[in-house]
């Protein structure tokens, strides 16, 4: 009980600054830009020991050097590297927020409908009500705060902002950073490196089922700004976490970057759920402003019999570039990605996962549900590889799209390599769209066309929903709604 | 109760009802037959609001208010039922939960509060004994998998759980066996009320041998060519409809 009290004063201490889509706050900004000092400045502001700098301005050198892919399919005019500021935090966390009146109504109105991430301490609030959840609230460049962290320190868990972790448990964060996603392994994940500003860390102890969920709540609040946060979670050997990220942004004519790196290390009979429902703003309905989500998420199943299932809902953003993967290093290691993506109005998603088998009798498993209305695309983009080593490695992929209206696009983009011949990969794909049939029967029944569309393509990814643990499975239930309003008629 | 007059309507270009007139009172039941090709999906589909089904000219009621300015889901909440000649598969979505959402969504539309969970399972249960169903079946994902006789079961469980004022049942004896075909027709004759009507649109006569019509209307080329009792529905089982196809052309 006196967990869930904290919890309670945590949030009501949230809500100071915790109001409305633009959060009135004073901020300090680093100064506008990229270079070796801005690596420098981000690294000072979170008090980091001599390594960590060392390790972003070598990331930074590698980034240069680099170029901004192009493979996937997506369109989106040239980003402003330099246009951009690449640290904001609250400069006084007693600082006043203005009125709610403030905000666009329209947005009000949309979250007021979801009935959560208008405010902060809404979403948090919902969580408290399920006293097992743990929160980790990141507001643009900083945590804001890390709830439970005592009742996890008596499991032996560490649950707190990455950057906490660099000055507390540097071995730790030695050991395995960067040991998922290489500094250089991709273009934005190599920004990620030199200019990562906050993230959760999390590690889990041999043999300890984490007590209760992890959430992170990830916001972007300052103009021009973009966020980069990185979360590393380590299972220990025969460990359980179930973790949660959550993320919205406020609704601006600009777009913003967002650039993550997410590393999971699960070791011999560990298991880790990693579950999203992402919300970032996608964009007006002409496609003016919105996030650019450009993330890197993978986990590596090091020991036998490690097991990791990535959970995703995607409805935001305007450009979603993303693929949770799995490395089943480990023999009998297992791999799971459910993901549900809506794409309304002009948002482009190019998302999917790989699964890449190294060890024997590895087995993976992807069910990916894409929606798109409006005048949208969505991609799905998978690759299933077995390594000659990986003998008895088995895959199941489902695919399946859904098209609301006639000006949207479905793509279906499967790789398929089996280097051993006692692999075994199964792959289905289905595209339908939204019949008239099915919604005149709907609403021969009484529900009327929002309602119908809604029900018909909760029907659609249900499968997935149940993958959620409950409290958010509700949330992105009703996100789900809220993002395809509009998109038939 | 129903009163359509001088209706025509058109599917593109093609004008499928071309002045049809009748009248349903309360607590009657009537049968329209006809060809194939008559308009008797049409009519139901025009009644019920279907895109793509425009009316051109006259009017349709329902107790004096009218149908064919309200969308297929206020018909709906005002107590229009069809029972769907093929049954649509909604995957994902059990039976239970759509035919609840439903219910509280015709409940919303006029003004009701929401069923209680444990008042609609105890109906929801008592109804699909009646109907001899697997209540298993209502947990899976509307008539996905389901057989042609139980889609057409599950039409008549739904119409029972909703209680419509005004039923139109679309070829519902077809693809139904014998003892599928009783259960069906007992449970629309249960359905019969002083304050509630039908329509059955059929194209054999075997289903009024089950649901006894109080009147038999014969549609050809668009129009109401014939009205009669039972007994025509019998002599129409004798003599075909050729004669009323030729008098329609």
């Amino acid at each position: 009980m006196a967990a869930v009290k904290d919890t309670v004063k945590t949030v009501e201490a949230l809500e100071k600054y915790a109001h409305g889509f633009v959060t009135d706050i004073e901020q300090e900004f680093a100064e506008k830009g990229l270079n070796a000092d801005t690596v420098r400045f981000i690294s000072a502001k979170k008090d980091e020991p001599a390594w960590m700098l060392d390790w972003r301005l070598e990331a930074f050198e590698r980034w240069l050097a680099m170029d901004e892919p192009d493979w996937a399919k997506l369109a989106y005019p040239p980003i402003d590297y330099q246009g951009a500021y690449y640290y904001a935090a609250p400069k006084d966390k007693n600082a006043g927020p203005k009125s709610l009146d403030e905000v666009d109504p329209e947005l009000l109105a949309t979250y007021a409908k979801l009935g959560i991430p208008l405010r902060e301490q809404e979403v948090l609030a919902g969580v408290v009500g399920s006293p097992r959840y743990a929160v980790d609230a990141v507001f643009d460049s900083v945590s804001v705060v890390t709830t439970f962290k005592k009742e996890l320190a008596e499991a032996g868990v560490i649950f707190c902002p990455l950057s906490e972790a660099v000055r507390d448990h540097p071995d730790l964060v030695k050991k395995y950073l960067g040991t998922v996603v290489p500094v250089s392994d991709n273009y934005f994940a190599c920004l990620n490196s030199a200019v990562f500003s906050e993230g959760s860390f999390v590690y889990v102890p041999p043999g300890v089922r984490c007590p209760m969920e992890l959430s992170t709540y990830f916001r972007i609040n300052a103009e021009e700004t973009g966020q980069f946060e990185r979360t590393l979670i380590i299972a220990d050997k025969g460990s359980y976490v179930s973790y949660l990220e959550g993320c919205t942004a406020p609704k601006r004519d600009e777009n913003q970057l967002h650039a993550a790196v997410v590393e999971l290390v699960a070791l011999d009979d560990a298991e880790i759920k990693y579950s999203t429902v992402q919300n970032w703003y996608p964009g007006d309905a002409e496609g003016k402003g919105g996030i650019y989500n450009f993330v890197t998420k993978r986990a590596d199943c090091r020991g036998a019999r490690a097991k990791v299932a990535w959970t995703q809902v995607e409805t935001g953003s305007a450009i979603t570039w993303k693929y949770p993967s799995c490395i089943l290093r480990g023999d009998e290691s297992v791999g799971e990605f459910y993901s549900i993506a809506i794409t309304n109005n002009r948002q482009q998603a190019d998302t999917g996962t790989k699964m890449i088998h190294l060890g024997r009798n590895t087995r993976s498993r992807i069910i990916s549900k894409g929606i798109s209305a409006g005048r949208s695309s969505n991609t799905y983009r998978g690759l299933v590889s077995a390594h000659p080593k990986a003998i008895g490695a088995r895959n199941f992929t489902q695919c399946d799209s859904l098209l609301i209206g006639k000006h949207c696009a479905a793509h279906t983009v499967p790789y398929i390599e089996a280097r051993n011949a006692h692999a075994h990969f199964e792959h289905e794909a289905t595209t339908t769209r939204l019949s008239d049939d099915q919604l005149f029967y709907v609403m021969q029944r009484g529900l009327n066309q929002e309602e119908a569309v809604q029900l018909l393509v909760n029907g659609f990814v249900k499968d997935v929903l149940q993958q959620l643990p409950m409290e958010f499975a509700v949330e992105a239930q009703k996100l789900v709604a809220v993002s395809l309003e509009g998109s038939v008629g | 109760m129903l009163s359509i007059k001088n209706l025509h309507a058109r599917v593109g270009d093609a004008e499928i009802l071309k002045g049809l007139s009748l009248d349903v009172p309360a607590g009657e039941v009537h049968a329209i037959m006809g060809p194939n090709g008559a308009g008797k999906s049409t009519l139901s589909y025009v009644l019920t609001g279907r895109d793509g089904y425009e009316v051109t000219e006259g009017s349709a009621t329902l107790d004096g208010e009218d149908l064919l300015a309200l969308d297929p889901s206020e018909r709906a909440a005002k107590g229009l039922f069809l029972s769907f000649q093929y049954p649509l598969e909604i995957p994902g979505v059990p039976a239970l939960t759509f035919i609840r959402t439903a219910l509280n969504s015709q409940r919303k539309a006029r003004g009701e509060g929401e069923v209680p969970a444990p008042e609609f399972l105890k109906r929801a249960r008592a109804t699909a004994a009646s109907l001899k169903m697997d209540f298993d079946m209502l947990r899976r994902g509307l008539n996905v998998g389901f057989s042609g006789g139980e889609k057409k079961r599950m039409e008549i469980f739904q119409m029972a759980m909703l209680s419509p004022r005004f039923l139109i049942l679309d070829e519902t004896d077809s693809g139904l066996d014998i003892d599928a075909l009783r259960i069906v027709s007992e449970g629309v004759n249960a359905m019969r009320a002083p304050d509630r009507a039908m329509l059955v649109i059929t194209h054999y006569q075997r289903l009024l041998d089950y649901v006894k019509p109080d009147k038999v209307h014969v549609l050809a080329g668009g129009r109401i060519v014939a009205s009669g009792g039972p007994e025509l529905a019998h002599e129409l089982e004798k003599s075909g409809y050729d004669k009323y196809a030729l008098e329609a052309a």
